[in-house]
């Protein structure tokens, strides 16, 4: 029993985790029609920028720190990249995106090199949170699903509350109306676009410090949320949320279970099991759980 | 007569917005037959629920006496039926000929063959060449589609649409955004390449209505509110009051 | 009778290609020529086959390597098996084993990742391509694990006094097979299906209403590209006689998708140009710098922000201007743009050098480029290359826009010589 409840936890940081990566490839997605596949790059520069931060200052500055550069350099990227290449089509912004990742992938390991660097739990986050029945439960991973769930909170606020929020959210379900309406300013998308690589960002810093910050993380989670996005459904949060815990929790049990299945067990089988679910999902189901629009 | 298309009490909502409701209607072989209607009346929905591009909500469309409802678009193109958009539709980056032979490959035979040289195929060549010397377009043969003029690419909207020999064609506003002498030839063309078939047409030039059809269905807020012909659609007092009407207003507007 | 110079001029280009294939290794003599030109053959037949999506389906695959890689595994069991004795299949032919065995996954995979098209066939390529490498780690008994399955490509008797032992031997075979296969896979171009591949492409909609069911053509078309993939995957394990999960990986995928790109999508021929470049790059530019795959990566990028017809577009760009007689007035803008480029690039090789060699722990930091030597530590070095980047791309501006200048004044005149 103890053991379930601190799996289902477990899986459950781990599902805000990734959805906070999903809600912005999604926004971004959405509003821009970009598949950004350089998000999860986003994600492992926010981890390096937040361990470097960590080092020469501290880890509650890097918290706010990392972000920020992570999102600035997205704007960038948008701005003197991106907006380039959008005349030429979104397959043309698919391939940017996907050299991008090349590109960040690279620079981590001629700045950082290809070894994981130590990226300790701050001491004031170190220690368990509280006791189950014997198993503890450590603060950190109540701190990720506190941080998780502040920045959801705040996206919905943001979304639902300012003007440009309505915008972004009026693009989700119309997007050509949107456009119509003369809201396709290129500031809005360098914005989102930097929004999006921002809230990655953020989730580095907290994934970095609880995982482990190296060169493979984002060729390690990328095609992860690129799974949940399409078993979500595209262009559609609620989706990209039901399949990011899904997912999480799917991921966190499976690699605690030895079940075995004709010499394989659940453990050994854990990374397919999303993909499956993917093509198991695309067989029955082929717009996603939340989906509305077509490929 | 025997009848070519059949609408059954077709339907149509979007969400809560119904846009076709309850829509009947009979058009027989060799007929031409236009659409007509304000704007927003459904004419272009009603197109893609015949043509299988969206769903039926409810009711029964018959191509030749069969039931095609919830067919897919590729099912009913080859069961006789061919379209036209009224936004260009065409394939922006090949040339002409291969725009036009794109429209002849299925009906041809050739299927999804990977083991024929489209270039050794006669019957092929021969009907392509023969749809552009239709069209107007023989000059133009290897000009890529998306570089032509816009009055072309009407035409070449048209030619894609009848190269297959389909019996029955459905075309979308074949003269939308042409200036008048573009109209007329256009419409010269729509007479000439339908001869024998039975072609339905949305349009709303009423000039070009009246001068080429057959008989006239006026559509109004998703309805068919009168059948007939061009002289029993003029002496409507129904389709005078509510389109008619509603186009003088317009027209009053602009 | 209009077809007449251009069929000519077919025959021409096929001939010079074939001679090409013959004679090029004849023209060096280090075997690292060679083992360069075998990895280029194999590399051809690969993004050629990948191009089938890309270029002439509209499907932008993310996961490609999985059917050459799957088809160089069963090609490495048929081969080991061939080796035991359990059954005879003469080398030459073991590249239709992986053919057939990346058509077999092609359809299998095919008929999930066809379903959609767009961004979201991007997306399940790439799913598509993350399972596969995984259960190839799973199934050490069939895959061997991270270190792969090896085995020799001298089985039996020497057949017909070939034993593909020595490289020149594999890389005729190579070469027959690259030849064969560009030939089959210009032949599909040309073919109803081929033809509706593109038309799929440009216009799905349109697609449909003319008769075709845009799913089977993209599925059909992929199950094709599977089996050339295949193919390649086949001669990669002939060549190397070992295979693992590196073929399926992600790595992989990416380089024939950044192969294919950069030679150039829209032009049959594209892929080959930009597959002879990439092998230059993985093999001969790895063998330099560490840093190599950033290099190709920022080409790449480069290639796509402005030259996204690749190699083969640019290349192509130049025939009007070169019939009108007036190439001349480009060459010294031409010049003058390279110069440019080649500063910058030195700049930015200096600056990646530097970086590399301050992270790397234990690296010397002592570092020699174009015969200076200097120290990563010191500021006077990352001063000087910053410079030289600066000076080299504002240069870089400069010479493009004299280039842009004299070019659109020729196009202008090209055009107005137009009836």
């Amino acid at each position: 029993m103890e053991f379930f409840l601190v799996q289902a936890l477990n899986g459950i940081s781990y599902g805000l985790l990734l959805f906070m990566l999903s809600s912005g490839l999604t926004l971004v997605f959405s509003l821009m029609g970009v598949l950004n596949f350089a998000h999860a790059s986003f994600y492992m520069l926010g981890a390096y920028f937040a361990y470097q931060v960590s080092v020469k200052i501290g880890f509650w500055p890097a918290l706010v720190l990392a972000p920020v550069l992570v999102g600035a350099v997205g704007m960038l990227v948008e701005r003197w990249g991106l907006r380039k290449v959008h005349r030429f089509g979104h397959v043309a912004e698919l391939l940017f995106t996907f050299g991008l990742a090349y590109l960040i992938e690279e620079a981590v390991h001629l700045v950082w090199g290809r070894l994981a660097v130590e990226s300790p739990v701050p001491p004031e986050l170190d220690g368990p949170l509280f006791h189950i029945m014997g198993s503890q439960y450590p603060i950190y991973r109540g701190f990720m699903m506190l941080v998780s769930v502040a920045m959801l909170v705040s996206i919905w606020l943001a979304l639902t509350r300012t003007r440009i929020g309505l915008v972004i959210q009026a693009s989700l379900t119309h997007p050509q109306t949107v456009e119509a309406l003369g809201h396709n300013v290129p500031r809005v998308f360098m914005l989102v676009f930097g929004g999006g690589a921002a809230l990655a960002g953020l989730a580095g810093v907290i994934g970095g410090n609880a995982f482990v910050t190296e060169p493979g993380m984002a060729a390690a989670v990328g095609p992860i949320i690129f799974v949940i996005v399409v078993v979500g459904g595209m262009g559609s949060l609620a989706g990209a949320f039901i399949a990011s815990l899904l997912i999480g929790c799917m991921q966190t049990f499976a690699v605690s279970l030895d079940w075995s299945l004709g010499g394989i067990t659940i453990a050994q089988a854990a990374p397919v099991l999303p993909y499956l679910l993917m093509v198991l999902m695309l067989i029955l189901r082929p717009r996603g759980l939340m989906g509305t629009r077509d490929g | 007569m025997r009848q070519v298309i059949e609408l059954r009490d077709v339907h149509k909502s979007f969400g809560t917005t119904k846009i076709i409701h309850g829509v009947n209607l009979a058009i027989g072989a060799g007929e031409r037959h236009a659409i007509i209607g304000p704007n927003g009346a459904g004419k272009s929905t009603l197109y893609n629920l015949i043509s299988g591009r969206f769903p039926l909500s409810a009711g029964q469309v018959l191509l030749n006496g069969e039931d095609i409802t919830g067919l897919k678009p590729h099912e009913i193109n080859r069961r006789g039926l061919s379209r036209s958009f009224q936004v260009t539709n065409i394939f922006h980056n090949l040339s002409v000929y291969e725009n036009i032979r794109c429209g002849v490959l299925w009906s041809a035979g050739c299927g999804y063959s990977f083991w024929h040289r489209v270039g050794g195929l006669a019957e092929v060549r021969r009907r392509a060449e023969q749809t552009m010397e239709r069209i107007g377009l023989a000059r133009r043969r290897d000009v890529l589609a998306g570089t032509l003029t816009y009055a072309e690419q009407r035409a070449l909207e048209i030619g894609i649409t009848i190269a297959g020999g389909a019996s029955v064609v459905l075309l979308d506003e074949p003269t939308a955004g042409m200036s008048r002498t573009e109209t007329a030839q256009a419409i010269e063309l729509v007479r000439q390449v339908t001869e024998g078939k039975t072609l339905v047409m949305v349009e709303h030039d009423m000039g070009v209505v009246f001068g080429l059809a057959d008989r006239i269905s006026v559509l109004v807020y998703g309805e068919v509110i009168a059948t007939g012909t061009p002289e029993e659609i003029r002496a409507n007092p129904a389709v005078q009051e509510a389109y008619l009407g509603a186009l003088h207003k317009e027209t009053a507007h602009a | 009778m209009r077809y007449q110079p251009l069929n000519l001029g077919r025959w021409v280009l096929w001939s010079a290609t074939a001679i090409v294939f013959v004679v090029a290794p004849l023209m060096f003599t280090e075997s690292f020529a060679l083992t360069l030109l075998i990895q280029m053959g194999t590399m051809i037949i690969f993004a050629l086959s990948y191009n089938m999506l890309l270029g002439q389906g509209g499907m932008l695959s993310f996961g490609h390597a999985v059917y050459s890689g799957l088809g160089a595994y069963i090609t490495v069991h048929a081969l080991n098996l061939v080796g035991k004795g359990a059954f005879y299949i003469p080398v030459p032919l073991l590249p239709l084993v992986g053919g057939l065995a990346g058509l077999v996954f092609g359809v299998l995979f095919g008929y999930v990742t066809t379903r959609r098209a767009g961004t979201t066939f991007a997306m399940i390529s790439l799913g598509i391509g993350e399972m596969v490498y995984a259960c190839v780690l799973m199934f050490p008994g069939f895959f061997g694990g991270e270190a792969g399955i090896s085995t020799n490509r001298v089985v039996g008797q020497p057949y017909l006094g070939l034993s593909f032992g020595p490289a020149i031997q594999v890389y005729y075979l190579v070469a027959l097979w690259c030849f064969v296969c560009i030939a089959a896979m210009f032949a599909l171009t040309q073919t109803p299906l081929g033809r509706m591949a593109n038309a799929v492409r440009d216009n799905p909609e349109r697609a449909e209403f003319v008769g075709y069911n845009t799913q089977h053509v993209r599925f059909l078309q992929l199950a094709l590209s599977a089996f050339f993939a295949g193919v390649a995957g086949g001669l990669s394990c002939i060549n190397f006689e070992i295979v693992s999960a590196e073929n399926v990986s992600a790595i992989r995928s990416g380089g024939v998708l950044l192969a294919t790109f950069i030679g150039g999508v829209p032009f049959f021929f594209g892929p080959i140009l930009g597959a002879v470049v990439f092998i230059f790059f993985v093999v001969a530019l790895s063998g330099f710098t560490k840093a190599w795959l950033l290099y190709l990566g920022l080409f790449f990028l480069v290639m796509v922000l402005y030259a996204p017809g690749g190699i083969a577009s640019l290349l192509l760009m130049q025939i009007p201007v070169i019939r009108a007689r007036r190439f001349g007035e480009l060459a010294a803008p031409y010049v003058a743009a390279f110069a440019a480029a080649l500063l910058a690039l030195a700049g930015l090789i200096g600056i990646v050098e530097m970086v590399y060699r301050l992270s790397e722990q234990g690296a010397r930091t002592e570092l020699a480029l174009l015969g200076f030597a200097f120290d990563a530590r010191d500021l006077a070095p990352w001063i000087a290359f910053g410079a030289i980047l600066a000076a080299g791309l504002a240069a870089l501006r400069r010479a493009t826009r004299w280039l842009g200048a004299r070019w659109s004044s020729i196009q202008q005149d090209l055009l107005a010589r137009q009836p």
